[in-house]
């Protein structure tokens, strides 16, 4: 064995993989499927990524272009573990219909709820948000919850059945990266169910600086479609994550606003 | 009087459009008129979601239906 193959970072095993509803997951880290410049780079870039759960939208069949296939002529659904989402939706009957549509297709009963408040910044409606999540819960559905970074609507949707809660890194498709840690990490530390950051990782700084704060999982789909190499980015966004949640996990050094000699301070010459 | 046709015909609403079938279309002919595989689309009809694919050939169509035909697409 070579000291490289000792080392390897594959021999740190995540302690405690990535658990949803009582179902395990091979990745912490989730993708879109929207907005590549083909099938084949969407393809790749999943690939290359390791995501295991790939979220899909619901939409009208174009008739007028009955070759323009579905993505499940491009995607194998045995592969990965489709999540449905709700986008697009502004009220919480939208929602609530997509979703029985999105179940009806007869992969499973997960649903990526949203529920848009703003056209301009994509917000979540929270209220609406809420009221969908105990309706969709109601009829057994398992209910991930795209939200803002408020922890007393992320603690509302826990209670309500919510199995998952997914706070913004920043607005949806913006790249801004995360602008608020703090109140990423009051969620993370106030919730039981796992929180997974959803929209605005630019870059894969980003995701590690997200999985730095300790949460669960980050789902992405425009920092890595929207790269000029999305296949490349999307093996950074991989490394990123894998970092970012190593990191967390060995605890980072406190942060001091003094410097601290990292070479002995003894034996210099002429002492 | 000449008629175009021997099939009596209804309208329908697909996908917002309006379109005529024939007269005792079941969902399951409209899917094969379309071209579509009924393994990767789901149905609405008239506000219901047809669940059971296997009951489509059996479901007939009635003037004005309103019929959502939908499928997964790219989204994030």
């Amino acid at each position: 064995m070579t000291h490289a193959e000792l080392i390897s970072p594959a021999t740190l095993t995540d302690p405690q993989p990535l658990t949803i509803a009582g179902r395990e997951f091979r990745s912490r880290l989730m993708v879109g499927t929207g907005k590549y410049a083909s099938n084949s780079q969407m393809i790749e870039a999943i690939e290359t990524s390791g995501a295991e759960v790939v979220t899909v939208a619901v939409r009208r069949v174009d008739l007028d272009r009955s070759k323009d296939e579905g993505i499940l002529h491009h995607l194998d659904p045995d592969h990965f573990f489709l999540l449905a989402n709700t986008a697009g939706c502004y009220n919480a009957a939208d929602a609530i219909r997509y979703a029985r549509l999105a179940r009806a297709a007869g992969f499973n009963e997960w649903v990526k709820l949203e529920v848009i408040g703003d056209q301009q910044t994509l917000l979540p409606d929270t209220i609406g948000l809420l009221e969908a999540t105990k309706a969709l819960v109601g009829e057994g559905f398992k209910v991930l919850a795209y939200t803002n970074e408020d922890l007393v609507t992320a603690l509302k949707l826990e209670d309500a059945g919510a199995v998952a809660v997914m706070p913004l890194a920043s607005p949806i498709g913006s790249g801004l990266g995360m602008l608020n840690p703090y109140a990423i990490r009051t969620i993370k530390q106030r919730l039981s169910v796992p929180v997974i950051v959803d929209a605005g990782v630019g870059t894969a700084s980003d995701a590690c600086i997200v999985m730095e704060q300790g949460v669960d999982g980050i789902l992405m789909n425009t920092g890595i479609a929207a790269a000029q190499d999305p296949v490349r980015m999307a093996s950074a966004m991989k490394s990123g994550v894998e970092a970012g949640r190593n990191a967390y996990l060995a605890g980072r050094m406190p942060r001091r606003e003094v410097a601290v000699p990292s070479s002995p301070t003894t034996g210099m010459l002429g002492s | 009087m000449v008629t175009d046709t021997l099939i009596a015909e209804m309208p329908l609403t697909v996908n917002g459009a309006e379109r005529r079938v024939a007269v005792g279309f079941t969902v399951a002919d409209l899917l094969a008129s379309l071209e579509l595989d009924p393994r990767t689309v789901v149905i609405e009809r008239n506000g219901t979601i047809l669940r059971d694919r296997a009951s489509l050939a059996m479901i007939q169509l009635a003037a004005d239906d309103t019929i959502e035909i939908v499928h997964f697409v790219g989204g994030g």
